[in-house]
């Protein structure tokens, strides 16, 4: 059974300590540009969303490769193999969301590998915006998340919303 | 079942394993047009050039005998004819092969400019496995070499030649480098950028021949341009352009344009004859008309999806995206769709010629339609994330016109929405019913 990381940007303080210890376990270095995690900050919502890789079951940025750099393991995680790569970078722009990037030190793509069975971003995460979670708990979790937002929506707006009485 | 795949590039192979995936038991052939062991990535040839990787690194699949475990007969042959009527496809050699549904994936070949000298030892085209191997010869450190051409594959021989420490000359005759690819601004600034690395760049010049013998003692050749001087060469690389592989279609019932034609199912005008990758020219999503995208990820989509339908599963292919992505000597360009934007749209941009930095936004409504980007490589995918899945930016267009690099804010913001509207249509927002 896979594992994917659940993100819940409602519980995001943006710390970013996903990212110091992401940038910390794959470099070496606490150096958050160098991490494969993203918090994005919208400020005038006060609001943050952690961004990675979502590990495709379809993964253009596998498909695009012309050397077949990008296999899938067991745990379904799309890996880069450093040893096949050669920094063409086209898995950069095929990929949709943008989560393969080009390594200009290395010559070599990157992308999250979820730590290949314990990804760092969920341990250092103290307000468990990010969890690591078995994927069809998670997917029937966001489902039901969405659906209790609905329900009860800070805005009333949208085809879901009562009837405005005056 | 018998599936017969002429061409081993992405295209193919990609084709072949899909038909296994679905059908186990038909009997599949891939048949490459050239002599090499296995299938093999053009992309990857730059990287051979230069020493990167071995042959071995540009095989398409990396896996001892990849083929062979999933029962795909690979085989080598030229096709010199289809006989649509009687399903065969006819081998050079004189043998013919039944098929019960072919796939063409010749891909495409370059063009040899009509000059005088084209032809002569030294002078290569960059194309094929075997060409790097002859470019190899010539191409030391040191060694002064003309590069035909600056468009997208002229510029990514460039860096491999540049790495090769070679002495490099680029002749286009077009007004700026990747013209086909990039506006004036990108295109100056890759040539601004060349230029202080050390390659004299002739753009807006022709070559009007190559002859044998030189002045310089380490070249062979002397090449003669418009602008009334002659350059020493060693090596001269051709790269001016490609046209697809459709000659031995000639009376094959297969009909053709520039490329193979094929309908929304990526059949041919012939029964049971599909094509894909650079031979064909699919919908492009952009614009919703045929054109030849002769690039890697269109030629794996072409694949993938004529398999599906020659395997019986009805897939129409809604169009593919025009991109590319471009390492010219550490300045990495990409472009994606409608770059050269629309009519009645609107344009963002951000240019920093000092760092060689550039970013431009094409819009049309608050839809992104086309990107170019130089020196930026982070989170560039979601560009196409955005022109492909036609994202209404709503607000973010507004605040990308006055901030384009606020780019990837805006991607998440839109992809990533609050499901405030329910499960149903997190994306949508009606008006809010008047009061009274």
């Amino acid at each position: 059974m896979h594992k994917a990381l659940v993100i819940d940007p409602g519980k995001c303080t943006g710390c970013k300590q996903c990212e110091m210890a992401c940038s910390y376990v794959k470099t070496g270095e606490f150096n958050v540009s160098k991490s494969r995690i993203r918090v994005f900050d919208f400020h005038t919502e006060a609001r943050f969303v952690p961004y990675t890789c979502t590990q495709c079951a379809e993964a253009w940025c596998q498909q695009a490769c012309p050397v077949n750099a990008i296999t899938t393991n067991a745990d379904g995680v799309k890996v880069v193999n450093d040893n096949l790569c050669v920094g063409c970078k086209v898995c950069t722009i095929a990929c949709p969301f943008g989560t393969v990037n080009y390594n200009a030190e290395t010559k070599k793509v990157i992308k999250c590998d979820l730590c290949l069975g314990s990804p760092a971003c969920a341990e250092a995460c103290p307000t468990s915006a990010i969890t690591f979670q078995d994927s069809e708990q998670a997917g029937f979790d966001k489902m039901k998340l969405w659906a209790t937002q609905a329900a009860h929506a800070a805005t009333h707006e949208g085809p879901n919303a009562p009837v405005a009485k005056g | 079942m018998d599936y017969v795949v002429l061409g081993a590039g992405p295209a193919g192979v990609t084709a072949a394993e899909t038909l296994r995936s679905i059908d186990k038991t038909a009997r599949i052939t891939i048949i490459n047009g050239e002599k090499e062991p296995q299938p093999y990535s053009r992309m990857a040839i730059p990287y051979y050039i230069y020493g990167k990787i071995e042959e071995g690194g540009t095989y398409l699949r990396q896996t001892e005998d990849h083929y062979g475990k999933m029962g795909i007969e690979y085989r080598v042959g030229r096709c010199g004819g289809i006989d649509s009527k009687g399903h065969k496809v006819h081998l050079s050699g004189g043998e013919s092969i039944p098929y019960d549904k072919l796939l063409i994936a010749t891909g495409a070949s370059p063009i040899i400019p009509p000059m005088p000298g084209a032809n002569l030892p030294g002078v290569h085209t960059c194309w094929t496995l075997n060409d790097a191997r002859e470019i190899l010869k010539h191409a030391d450190k040191g060694s002064p070499v003309v590069l035909v051409g600056a468009g997208f594959i002229g510029c990514i021989i460039l860096e491999a030649l540049y790495l090769k420490g070679c002495k490099i000359t680029i002749v286009e005759f077009a007004p700026r480098m990747v013209a086909r690819m990039m506006d004036e601004t990108a295109g100056g600034m890759l040539g601004r950028w060349c230029q202080k690395k050390g390659v004299d760049v002739r753009v807006s010049t022709k070559v009007e021949g190559i002859r044998e013998g030189s002045d310089s003692p380490d070249a062979k050749l002397t090449v003669d341009l418009s602008d009334g001087t002659s350059v020493p060469a060693a090596l001269v690389v051709l790269a001016v352009g490609v046209r697809s592989n459709i000659n031995f279609l000639v009376g094959s019932g297969v009909e053709t344009n520039v490329g193979i034609k094929v309908n929304e199912y990526l059949e041919t005008t012939a029964p049971d004859i599909y094509a894909a990758g650079d031979c064909c020219e699919g919908i492009d999503l952009s614009t919703g008309k045929p054109d030849m995208l002769a690039i890697q990820p269109v030629a794996v989509e072409h694949g993938r999806i004529a398999a599906q339908n020659m395997a019986g599963h009805p897939t129409p292919h809604e169009g593919s995206l025009n991109m590319n992505v471009l390492d010219t000597m550490g300045l990495i360009s990409s472009s994606f769709g409608l770059w050269q934007g629309a009519p009645l749209g609107k344009t963002a941009k951000l240019i920093d010629e000092d760092n060689f930095k550039y970013l431009k936004l094409e819009f049309e409504g608050d839809k992104l339609i086309g990107a170019q980007c130089v020196g930026m490589t982070d989170h560039v995918g979601m560009l196409r994330g955005l022109i492909q899945t036609g994202f209404h930016l709503g607000e973010w267009r507004d605040k990308l016109l006055e901030a384009p690099e606020r780019l990837r804010e805006a991607y998440v913001a839109v992809s990533q929405a609050r499901p405030n509207y329910g499960p149903v249509a997190p994306h949508t927002n009606t008006p809010v019913a008047k009061a009274g």
